[in-house]
């Protein structure tokens, strides 16, 4: 034992030291030096040098990894080559309790706020959770086409932009209401859906996620370069705010406040926006939780787990697939235009390929298929992420680097089990996320 | 004239397949008889896979047609209609060699899936279902019992909400059977139903198999190697090698077949003959 | 005509910085079978490297013709090596650990690490545009104008010139090293079955951590290039290159190294005529409508391997 220690001291130091080599390379040019532009006349390049923050960074490295190597992998080392023992399913009962408790919060959200901060200074975080349950929705809806029916989809913002545009364009030019365009907008996303997703259903794995990249992509370019139409990147203004139920929420004698009986304040429109969007996303849910126990829901499972045998089971795949991703668009439709409404603004910015990323990132990190680990990836990730918003540029580079630590501590995601949408007893178990299939689309 | 020939479900007439320059199949012929069990054998590369794979629509023959007479009297050419019709329309189910399950559900979902059809009627395409319309809660407690009957006569019924993936070897390849018996197929085709299977599961295999066809309006096409299985259920014996077809008749009949023996044995063409006087033919 | 001659040699350039970056997806695509997105801001970064490294050696185009061309083979090398090191650390810490894991997984982690690189190149160089006087001018006139001097001069730049042939140059080591050495065997091997590659005594780690040190290689090649053709650069260039490049990837046949070169240079391309012929706005419809058609009539892109679905 004794005799080992020296062995193993010098082995950490060598790996660690290994580390540091690394990250010396890296940051020597990176981080150790600043190329910058002089102000003024003939912008010369010049050169920053910063070797304090080399020297920082590559001691991170060696400490972070000496931490490591006692402290974490070295219990993992002693294991290794023999298969550490499963860890029971444990995401279906924590599924279980955790759903009405987040819906009471959800609900009670807004009044918990006022109470204690008042209406000025809860402002911020029901714009926050806002934000928050539009990519929960976004999630949920994404969540149809990748975590159940397995189809890898890299271009859903391109549905949420047709959402948000079509409300947009249909108020601008028609002068139509919110809630005439919501189920408009539904529709046109799930018809571009189909649309889009005729010709490349057939394509398999990365070719499908590519090409729904591309599709984006072209929406973007096209919002953004047809002036006439879309104000390009300028973007439409003065979007319609909506009503409640034909009440505005205005100052005057026929405003919402005045109705009953309210002082005037502009949180009776937030709080409405956020009681909006907590509608429609779990809408979202009830009916993607509906289907999940409808023949369809299991032939989108099904599908993700053997296209195969699905087709030899008399299953018009394309058909299902469509379906998935037509519903999938409809409910970034509904998404959109109620993004649209809440901003009263929108320019092609808001859709680029990031967005896509973000909502993709929030359905696998939460755990795919899994609803309530939307909900929890959308918390932490965009919450987390608006909280910190004074550290400006850092916050995306840790949101970076977070998405890569949870995967690669839960490559499954954070809820990993799959629960059965039929069973003959009472309380089926949950199915580990090892055995349920990703999905080749 | 043999019962194949006089009341067929299935006529392969004139089958042939090429993969590029490869001919896997040539001119095949023969018939499945309704009611039959009816077993395609040949040695490794035959060609019989590809048969099955013409049969149930992943392969588009190059010449030839498959003729499936259903009961009702109603004919389908097989060879014109997209792989998914064939089971939901033309009623031919299939196994895979190796096992497609649905892994990551549970074995009564995998049967579920398998009604897909009648089920998606019953929801009237969904819409009624998301409603909660009451004809579709009917039609599915009718396909639950559908299920757990199958799940019974497999010995599965106890498993019913475990993972599919969570089975024995033994126990998927049964599960594959119930859950493509729950299409409700008039053909039954299985790919190598007893591959990897020890003796008893073999015997319980054995006996499924004439459970369908006694209880059930199924005849059933199988590729198989385990002679002892395809001697004692088959009726009728087909013999492909090298994608051609040397040998058509009861078991009986083809056991004796000097072609059959030269063919499993290894022999040349020109030694047929020899063959043929030591078995004495 | 001559327009159409010039159109075709700036199509041809841009191309060919396509096609370095394509190799790159295309190799981790072949070997692991996943989109590595976090490489187009590798190729970011071997630009920023190559950028410091000239202005810290104090490279210029003042300096003479012999001495110039050393100094940037040495700023090529050096960019190259620094480069690599970042690709294999990416690979190390991301896709790793997450080997054998399911598929989404490293596409996520690919993403984030595609985010922190940019941030971080954002943070550590800043925002700003970092414009770089042109080191190499001059170029041949490959027409004259016509006889009344009115037609347009289609011109060759020297620069056009080094990439096309540092270009092919390296294509053609490559193929070599892929087809000829124990190490491109290895990758073979690794791409057919890993687990039986394994079983075979192949290092199946070093193999793909190799794989990434080579992709990242050629990426900083077409750093540099990209550096010395548009002589700006900034944080963000690694994701619109980077979609492009894993575009001609897939349009040319996954997994294929001509495949990747012939990919790179049809959206170079397409890019540079639908611009030269119809709208500058709509170049990236055009190049992402083709991808989109030839993959829904060719699934497996030009070169690639038809995929066997076996039943």
């Amino acid at each position: 034992m004794s005799a080992q220690k020296p062995d193993y001291m010098r082995e950490l130091l060598v790996d660690s030291g290994g580390g540091a080599l690394i990250a010396l390379l890296m940051g020597v040019m990176m981080l150790g030096m600043q190329v910058d532009v002089t102000s003024g006349l003939g912008a010369e390049l010049i050169l920053r040098f910063r070797w304090d923050y080399l020297a920082y960074a590559v001691g991170a490295v060696f400490f972070g990894r000496l931490a490591m190597n006692l402290l974490v992998w070295r219990k993992l080392k002693v294991l290794d080559g023999v298969s550490l023992p499963k860890p029971k399913v444990k995401g279906e009962a924590l599924e279980r309790n955790l759903k009405p408790v987040f819906l009471v919060v959800a609900v009670l959200l807004p009044f918990a706020l006022m109470f204690w901060l008042g209406a000025r200074g809860s402002r911020q975080y029901i714009d926050l959770a806002i934000l928050v349950t539009t990519y929960v929705m976004l999630g949920w809806g994404l969540n149809i086409v990748v975590g159940l029916a397995g189809l890898l989809d890299l271009g859903y913002v391109a549905f949420y932009a047709v959402g948000a545009y079509s409300y947009a364009l249909l108020a601008h030019y028609f002068g139509f209401s919110f809630w005439i365009c919501l189920p408009l907008a539904g529709i046109l996303a799930a018809f571009w859906g189909i649309i889009l997703g005729f010709p490349v259903l057939r394509l398999r794995g990365d070719y499908l996620a590519i090409v729904t990249l591309a599709f984006g992509e072209i929406i973007r370019v096209v919002l953004l370069n047809w002036y006439e139409f879309t104000g390009g990147p300028d973007g439409i203004s003065g979007i319609p705010r909506p009503s409640f139920f034909g009440l505005e929420f205005t100052r005057g004698e026929d405003g919402f406040a005045a109705f009953f009986g309210l002082d005037y304040s502009s949180i009776h429109r937030i709080i409405f926006l956020y009681y909006l969007i907590l509608i429609l996303a779990l809408t979202t849910n009830f009916v993607t939780m509906r289907l999940r126990r409808l023949p369809i829901g299991r032939a989108w499972e099904a599908l993700r787990e053997d296209e195969i045998a699905c087709r030899s089971l008399g299953i018009n795949t394309t058909n299902t697939k469509l379906t998935a991703f037509a519903l999938g668009a409809m409910f970034g439709g509904f998404a959109g235009s109620f993004f649209a409404t809440r901003q009263g603004f929108i320019s092609p910015e808001s859709f680029t390929f990031m967005e896509s990323a973000v909502i993709l990132a929030i359905v696998v990190l939460g755990g795919l298929g899994s609803q309530i680990g939307v909900v929890i990836a959308a918390v932490v990730m965009i919450g987390g992420f608006e909280l910190f918003r004074e550290l400006e540029e850092y916050r995306m580079l840790v949101f970076g680097l977070l998405m890569v630590v949870i995967m690669v501590w839960k490559p499954r995601g954070l809820i990993s089990s799959r629960a059965p949408s039929i069973a003959l007893s009472g309380r089926a178990q949950g199915i580990s996320a090892d055995m349920v299939q990703e999905g080749h689309g | 004239m043999s019962h194949w020939d006089n009341n067929p479900v299935l006529k392969v007439e004139h089958l042939t397949m090429r993969f590029g320059g490869l001919t896997a199949v040539g001119d095949l012929s023969f018939n499945v008889g309704r009611g039959d069990i009816t077993a395609l054998i040949g040695p490794n590369g035959a060609g019989k896979t590809t048969v099955f794979n013409c049969i149930t629509g992943f392969y588009k023959p190059t010449e030839g047609r498959l003729v499936m007479h259903r009961s009702g009297g109603e004919k389908h050419l097989l060879e014109r209609l997209p792989d998914f019709k064939i089971s939901a329309n033309a009623k031919v189910a299939r196994t895979f060699q190796n096992i497609r399950l649905f892994g990551g559900m549970t074995i009564l979902e995998n049967l579920m899936v398998a009604q897909h059809n009648p089920l998606m009627v019953a929801s009237n395409w969904t819409i009624g279902g998301v409603l909660g319309l009451g004809g579709f809660k009917r039609k599915e407690a009718e396909a639950v019992e559908r299920a757990k009957y199958w799940l019974e006569l497999t010995g599965l019924i106890d498993r019913a909400d475990k993972a599919a993936a969570d089975l024995s070897y033994g126990d998927q390849r049964r599960l594959e059977i119930a859950r493509a018996m729950c299409t409700g197929p008039e053909l039954l085709c299985l790919d190598e139903p007893a591959a990897g299977l020890n003796p008893k599961e073999s015997l319980e295999l054995n006996t499924l198999l004439s459970t369908i066809r006694r209880e059930h309006d199924t005849s059933i096409l199988l590729i198989e190697h385990d002679m002892s299985v395809v001697m004692e259920i088959s009726d009728h014996v087909v013999v492909l090698d090298y994608g051609v077809k040397i040998s058509d008749g009861t078991p009986d009949f083809v056991k004796n077949d000097p072609h059959v023996i030269a063919a499993y044995l290894g022999v040349d063409d020109d030694e047929v003959d020899d063959v043929e006087e030591e078995v004495g033919l | 005509m001559e327009y159409f001659l010039q159109q075709l040699i700036n199509g041809v350039t841009l191309g060919s910085i396509y096609g370095l970056i394509a190799i790159g997806y295309t190799m981790v695509y072949g070997i692991i079978g996943m989109i590595n997105f976090a490489h187009g801001d590798i190729f970011m970064i071997g630009s920023f490297t190559a950028l410091i490294l000239i202005v810290l050696l104090g490279v210029t185009a003042a300096m003479p013709v012999a001495m110039l061309v050393m100094a940037l083979v040495l700023v090529l090398v050096l960019a190259m090596a620094f480069t690599a090191v970042w690709g294999w650390a990416v690979e190390r810490v991301a896709y790793r650990p997450l080997r054998g894991s399911f598929r989404l997984a490293p596409l996520i982690t690919a993403i984030g690490a595609s985010i922190a690189l940019q941030n971080f190149v954002q943070i550590s160089q800043g925002a700003r545009n970092k414009p770089l006087q042109p080191l190499i001018s001059g170029n041949f006139k490959l027409t004259d104008g016509g006889p009344d001097g009115s037609a347009l001069i289609v011109q060759l730049s020297y620069v056009q010139i080094t990439i096309i042939v540092v270009t092919l140059l390296l294509m053609a080591g490559f193929t070599l090293l892929i087809n000829r050495t124990s190490l491109g065997r290895a990758q073979r091997a690794c791409e057919q079955d890993r687990k039986m590659a394994a079983l075979l005594g192949v290092n199946v780690d070093r193999t793909i951590s190799l794989t990434f040190v080579m992709g990242a290689a050629l990426a900083a090649v077409a750093g540099v290039m990209f550096l010395l053709y548009y002589g700006v650069i900034d944080f963000y260039i690694g994701f619109l290159a980077g979609v492009k490049a894993f575009t001609a990837a897939v349009l040319g046949g996954i997994g294929s190294l001509p495949g990747a070169m012939l990919g790179g240079l049809l959206i170079g391309l397409i890019e540079t005529f639908w611009s030269g012929y119809f709208s500058v706005e709509y170049k990236d419809v055009a190049a992402f409508s083709i991808l989109a058609i030839v993959l829904i009539f060719m699934p497996e892109g030009l070169l690639g391997k038809p995929e066997v679905e076996k039943v």
